[in-house]
């Protein structure tokens, strides 16, 4: 299992890339718009750590801190959102459109589902050991695709594992105006072990995914792990229709930081946080110095 | 004689022989029914671990066989009619045509997906669309559509075939439901058929009149309409004297017109044919791209296509919705005037 200084690394170093897409938002440097993950750092951290050299990662419009788990450059990323040729997909794709080695991310809800399951049902008839984790949010409960996703998944027994972040607003649609019924009995209707936790904490959240990592990957057959988090920030940019005290409620109980800090000395703390501010303060000027590219 | 619908199977077949990263993912599609037109007859009996039959779930089948491409296997989607591939338009542009060029060209996508579509057999409004130019000019879909004709050797089969085992890229195969009970026809007494090849699209074929004096008029035409062109010539030929070039495309999107302007070049006219509906559609493009390139060269251009509504079930109704060659007949003597 990875260290708390490694998580604590993997947690603030989402946490420092998204601050600073914010803050260098208004500016103008970045086409279009962004989701960003602050709040939810635990759970790609906790869900990543367990994913090997050949897993794959499918991941959604809010695909940033997946892509910063799974190992992606900070410099890549921000590139990409500048438009810039050393992006991650040479600035075609945008903040939500992402590919390198076998992370892949695209920004229409439920699509992205089936074809996770392909590409676990690929693995699979391949006799490759990888399994393919997929990420989806509340508001996907709502596309039709997903049901049939898990119909044909657990039929055909792919090794993929969903991952469902519960973050319980959908833009600005509480859970409690857009999902009726149980989420886990949405998964367990179809026969895939379901679990489920609420809690912002790595250390939670990184053994159960363990386990259920292992059990898709043993077995050769589909899980779902339904975390249910806070984000912190807006949906994209200035569309957070919540609150600014509930909001701040949730920074104060939620913070997976906070959390895995009171687990590690002050100073190991700050010294990782010099680290990776730097890190990111220097991503961001490579980034923008990079050239655009042409058609 | 083969039937077109026996050289899209023994494509199937061949394709699967020769490659074992081909699966094939459909609604019904296991032996003994084969499919509901039965294209895929024989092949889970030969290769029962690849051939996937799935629930009604078109975007699901569709979206998972793109997974599969992208992991470098070769899918085939089955879609029983036409009409129902709106069910899975969200994968087809928002994922499977997006991939390639939006990662940035590093990602492939070899994915076919084939459905029979068209009308004249009394299946009603939601079972006889020709719905193909909904997905023409998605930059990253290409389109294609068999016909009845074979020339040097190439024919639906070969189409399906090499496409199957050879494109880099995502393909809706179109196959016009009336083609499969047509003879593969290479050796014609009517007519001389030439296979037309460009570097940058499935080739295709002329048709020419044997014996016939130079052409006065182009017909362009795809899938089964190609054959009511046939038929149309022929008549135009022996009742009316007027000789007709046909150009026979197989590839519908992205569109190489070069043949195109290469046979009105010489005719100076140009008819198109389709089977779908009339308003935006293919032959809307072609029109307008040989009126840009050929200028006064093009004398006149006519479009025969169905007409704006849906495709109704009785019998007398949709014959009068969809094209027929009595139509065309009268629209090459109306082209006659200029």
């Amino acid at each position: 299992m990875a260290s708390n200084e490694t998580l604590f690394r993997q947690i603030y170093r989402i946490r420092r890339f998204e601050e600073t897409v914010l803050e260098n938002f208004p500016k103008g440097v970045f086409f279009g718009t962004t989701h960003t993950y602050i709040g939810q750092e635990a759970n790609a951290v906790g869900v990543l750590a367990n994913c090997q050299a050949n897993d794959i990662v499918f991941s959604n419009h809010r695909c940033h801190g997946h892509f910063l788990a799974y190992g992606g450059s900070a410099a890549a990323l921000f590139a990409e959102m500048m438009g810039r040729s050393t992006g991650v997909c040479g600035g075609r794709g945008g903040s939500q459109h992402l590919q390198w080695r076998n992370f892949y991310s695209n920004g229409v809800q439920g699509g992205i589902l089936p074809i996770a399951a392909g590409m676990a049902l690929a693995e699979k008839f391949k006799n490759t050991q990888a399994i393919t984790y997929v990420f989806l949010g509340d508001g996907t409960l709502g596309e039709g695709t997903l049901y049939e996703t898990l119909n044909l998944a657990a039929l055909w027994q792919a090794p993929v594992l969903f991952v469902l972040e519960d973050n319980r607003i959908a833009q600005t649609t509480p859970t409690q105006l857009g999902i009726a019924g149980s989420m886990p009995a949405r998964f367990e209707a179809f026969g895939i072990p379901t679990r489920e936790i609420d809690s912002s904490s790595v250390l939670d959240i990184l053994p159960l995914a363990e386990e259920l990592s292992a059990l898709v990957r043993d077995n050769r057959t589909p899980g779902a792990l339904i975390l249910h988090t806070e984000r912190f920030g807006p949906h994209s940019k200035g569309d957070d229709t919540r609150s600014p005290e509930l909001v701040n409620q949730l920074r104060q109980e939620r913070d997976p930081l906070a959390i895995l800090a009171k687990q590690l000395p002050e100073l190991v703390c700050s010294q990782i946080k010099t680290e990776v501010d730097y890190e990111i303060a220097d991503s961001l000027k490579q980034a923008l110095s990079s050239p655009f590219p042409i058609l | 004689m083969t039937s077109v619908l026996e050289s899209l199977n023994t494509a199937l077949h061949q394709a699967f022989a020769s490659d074992p990263s081909v699966y094939l993912l459909g609604e019904d599609v296991l032996d003994p029914y084969g499919g509901a037109f039965k294209l895929t007859r024989g092949l889970s009996g030969q290769y029962p671990g690849r051939v996937l039959t799935s629930p009604i779930s078109e975007a699901g089948i569709t979206g998972v066989a793109a997974g599969m491409a992208l992991r470098g296997l070769r899918p085939v989607v089955e879609i029983m009619f036409g009409d129902f591939v709106t069910l899975a338009a969200d994968q087809l542009i928002n994922h499977i045509a997006k991939f390639r060029w939006m990662y940035n060209d590093q990602v492939r996508v070899p994915l076919l997906l084939r459905t029979p579509m068209g009308g004249r057999r009394g299946y009603g409004p939601t079972h006889s669309q020709t719905l193909e130019k909904l997905f023409l000019g998605i930059p990253g879909l290409q389109v294609l559509a068999p016909c009845a004709f074979s020339a040097a050797g190439f024919d639906a089969g070969t189409l399906l075939r090499e496409t199957i085992l050879h494109s880099e890229n995502p393909t809706i195969f179109i196959e016009n439901k009336l083609l499969y009970l047509l003879p593969v026809t290479s050796d014609s007494p009517d007519f001389e058929i030439k296979l037309l090849t460009t570097p940058a699209q499935t080739p295709g074929y002329q048709l020419n009149l044997r014996g016939a004096p130079a052409a006065r008029l182009t017909m362009t035409a795809y899938g089964y309409m190609a054959e009511l062109a046939r038929q149309a010539a022929l008549r135009l030929a022996y009742e009316y004297e007027i000789f007709c070039e046909i150009i026979i495309p197989t590839q519908i999107a992205p569109f190489e017109i070069s043949n195109i302007l290469s046979s009105v070049q010489k005719t100076g006219k140009l008819l198109c044919l389709e089977e779908g509906t009339l308003s935006l559609g293919w032959g809307a493009e072609i029109t307008a791209q040989a009126a840009e390139k050929l200028g006064p060269q093009l004398k006149c251009a006519r479009r025969i296509a169905a007409l704006d509504l849906p495709v109704p079930a009785s019998g007398p109704l949709e014959t009068a919705v969809l094209p027929s060659v009595d139509q065309i007949l009268t629209t090459v003597l109306e082209m006659e005037k200029f």
